[in-house]
């Protein structure tokens, strides 16, 4: 079908869509839902995280109906959830109530609570593994890899907090609930409740390289992880009607807290400052590139040199969002006819005056010579 | 069923990397470019390190990898586990034993010899990246030896707080001309690089750069006559061998805050260990 006919393009448009459910079932052989729930657990959460909306069962619906594209199916929860009536606002999670299946701590070799690797890839080869799913190693079977119950663990950071080695965490604006992002518009200056709400849903590869970018001179922060855990929260709610708490539920989160070297200013002593960065479902890379990335924005308040991207909170908050981004980069396909038409005729018309004045100063210079 | 050759790379590669260490030999502490390659390990857990000991091992070496000064780190643990199943060599926690050593952010405490080569895992090569992100203009200042930002920098910690507030990482002048990051191991490490027998070989793998300080080079850490380099140790005494002069690892006991220092290089610490054990 031709490209031509936008209008009244529906014969295309019906096509395509035919094409792409072909493809999608591939033959009756593609994955099923229960399949994609338990075998993609890793990219139901950065679905849920972009889509900003915690429904690992619909995440994985919106991942098998992208065909894996996880921008795509985080788009098609944004959508979803646009639709849904607000009920009640959730009391804050409390991460300290975590049952905690992983949490590491960089900065002391040991400390209560202990170091919990948790379901980690970090000390993994990356080999192929065998088709039935081993890994080549000699790695001992493990046939309790859960280890113990999870528990809740004290915060590892508190400590340096009671040497006023670490700043205290600053106090909320007001009692106010933060302005919600999906309802709100954008606005700078950005407090920080809200550039880490916009930080939590934002895209990882972006979050990921800016605090990459960090890394590597261009706003540095001296990060180390002070705590990074993973596990289930409670999600408690406070029906006015009632006066009570209702625990409805739990979330699965990933917590990094990172301390951060600062040489002081003229008014504060040296001490640790923090990062903060917090992602639904089981993220290391995001909550850690969060953390970096919110302690990046903070240097102007921190009096630092700035001028690096990572430290720019309109250039990061503007554009760390995969939907809004990959929509308005994507509409560059869309017919642009009409202003390419004009665009056209200003060329030309400039083209043909330059040509007749280059003509005039040649033959102006036939004359000197 | 995938196979790979003896310590992963295959022998085109390790030549290739080979090459790049001799002329980092050449020219002691000056960064050169290598063709690293993706290993099976993430990038940051020391890939530079892992390829650098992957091209100089051979089947009669004895390997020791540590991190943070301990064999029995997670890190290490990988790591050393790593090359035993892709080199079958023997891999041992003794520093006096070991062929090569290859270490995550220290320098063990027993002296090393001609015998040995350290290899270090390098996260950042470039001594001035804090100061100067852009690496063709780095790459200026170092052609030049216009290392006048750095002592600025130096000079700016002391006017703020009395000292050089860099407490790891503290650049290195290498054979009296070329700035180097001794990687980021502790201040205190940074005079055992000097006139070491060992050879000193530095990976790093993402940015894909490698050098080296061969036996017997000086290795000075930046300072002023007038503030002289202070390499820094907490104060205090190992609970475990009782050791006053080692670096140490400060470790939490409880939720309120008791804390005890250990060695934090686990082979000197046990063997001191074991000797007072046996004295009667």
């Amino acid at each position: 079908m031709a490209f031509v006919a936008t209008k009244g393009g529906e014969g295309a448009i019906a096509a395509a869509h035919a094409w792409r459910a072909d493809r999608r079932h591939g033959n009756g052989q593609g994955c099923t839902l229960k399949q994609a729930t338990t075998s993609f657990g890793r990219a139901i959460d950065r679905v849920m995280a972009e889509g900003a909306l915690y429904d690992p069962d619909l995440a994985a619906r919106a991942l098998l109906q992208a065909e894996g594209d996880l921008v795509e199916a985080a788009f098609l929860l944004r959508s979803f959830r646009a639709t849904r009536p607000r009920l009640i606002d959730s009391l804050p999670i409390e991460t300290g109530n975590m049952r905690v299946q992983r949490r590491v701590s960089a900065i002391f070799k040991d400390l209560p609570g202990g170091q919990r690797l948790g379901p980690t890839t970090d000390y993994s080869h990356r080999l192929f593994e065998t088709e039935d799913g081993h890994s080549p190693s000699e790695e001992p079977e493990l046939t309790n890899a859960s280890g113990e119950a999870p528990s809740r663990i004290p915060g590892a950071i508190g400590i340096l907090g009671e040497e006023a080695l670490l700043e205290s965490v600053p106090a909320p604006h007001d009692a106010d609930l933060p302005p919600d992002l999906s309802t709100t518009p954008l606005r700078f200056p950005a407090e920080r409740r809200v550039r880490l709400q916009a930080l939590a849903r934002g895209d990882e590869g972006f979050l990921l390289s800016l605090a990459y970018s960090t890394q590597r001179g261009y706003g540095n922060t001296h990060p180390f992880v002070g705590e990074l855990r993973m596990g289930e929260v409670p999600v408690t709610i406070a029906p006015p009607e009632l006066g009570f708490e209702i625990d409805i539920g739990s979330i699965v989160v990933t917590e990094c807290q990172m301390v951060n070297q600062f040489n002081g200013s003229k008014v504060a002593p040296p001490q640790f400052t923090r990062g903060y960065g917090l992602s639904i479902g089981h993220s290391d890379r995001r909550a850690m590139s969060m953390a970096l990335v919110e302690r990046s924005l903070r240097a102007e308040e921190l009096g630092e040199s700035t001028g690096s991207p990572a430290q720019d909170p309109e250039f990061v908050l503007s554009h760390c969002d995969s939907i809004q981004a990959t929509g308005f980069v994507e509409h560059l396909k869309l017919p642009h006819y009409v202003d390419f038409q004009s665009e056209l005729e200003i060329v030309r018309a400039i083209r043909a005056e330059a040509g007749m004045a280059r003509q005039e100063n040649q033959e102006a210079g036939d004359d000197l010579v | 069923m995938i196979s790979y050759n003896f310590a992963y790379l295959d022998e085109q590669t390790k030549r290739s990397i080979r090459r790049a260490l001799l002329k980092a030999v050449a020219v002691p502490g000056w960064q050169i470019p290598f063709g690293s390659r993706e290993m099976p390990l993430p990038y940051g857990w020391g890939t530079g390190g892992i390829q650098v000991t992957a091209s100089v091992i051979g089947e009669t070496d004895r390997l020791k990898v540590i991190d943070q000064g301990a064999d029995d780190t997670t890190n290490a643990v990988a790591i050393a586990s790593f090359f035993k199943r892709m080199t079958g060599v023997e891999i041992t926690t003794h520093t006096a034993d070991a062929t090569i050593i290859q270490t995550r952010h220290r320098i063990p405490e027993h002296p090393l010899t001609e015998n040995q080569i350290i290899v270090y895992q390098v996260p950042q090569p470039e001594p001035l990246w804090r100061l100067i992100p852009e690496r063709p203009v780095a790459m200026r200042a170092h052609a030049l030896g216009d290392y006048g930002t750095m002592y600025v920098k130096l000079y700016e910690d002391i006017t703020r707080f009395g000292r050089v507030a860099s407490a790891y990482e503290h650049p290195v002048m290498v054979g009296g001309c070329v700035l180097m990051s001794p990687s980021p191991i502790p201040a205190f490490d940074n005079p055992k690089m000097d006139r070491m027998p060992a050879l000193q070989l530095f990976g790093a793998g993402r940015e894909r750069r490698l050098y080296a300080v061969p036996p017997y080079t000086s290795v000075r850490s930046l300072d002023f006559a007038d503030h002289p380099f202070h390499p820094g140790r907490a104060d205090g005494t190992c609970s475990l061998c009782g050791s006053t002069t080692s670096y140490l690892d400060e470790i939490i006991m409880d939720d309120h805050g008791t804390r005890r220092f250990v060695c934090s290089d686990t082979d000197y610490c046990s063997e001191r260990q074991d000797a007072k054990d046996t004295t009667p």
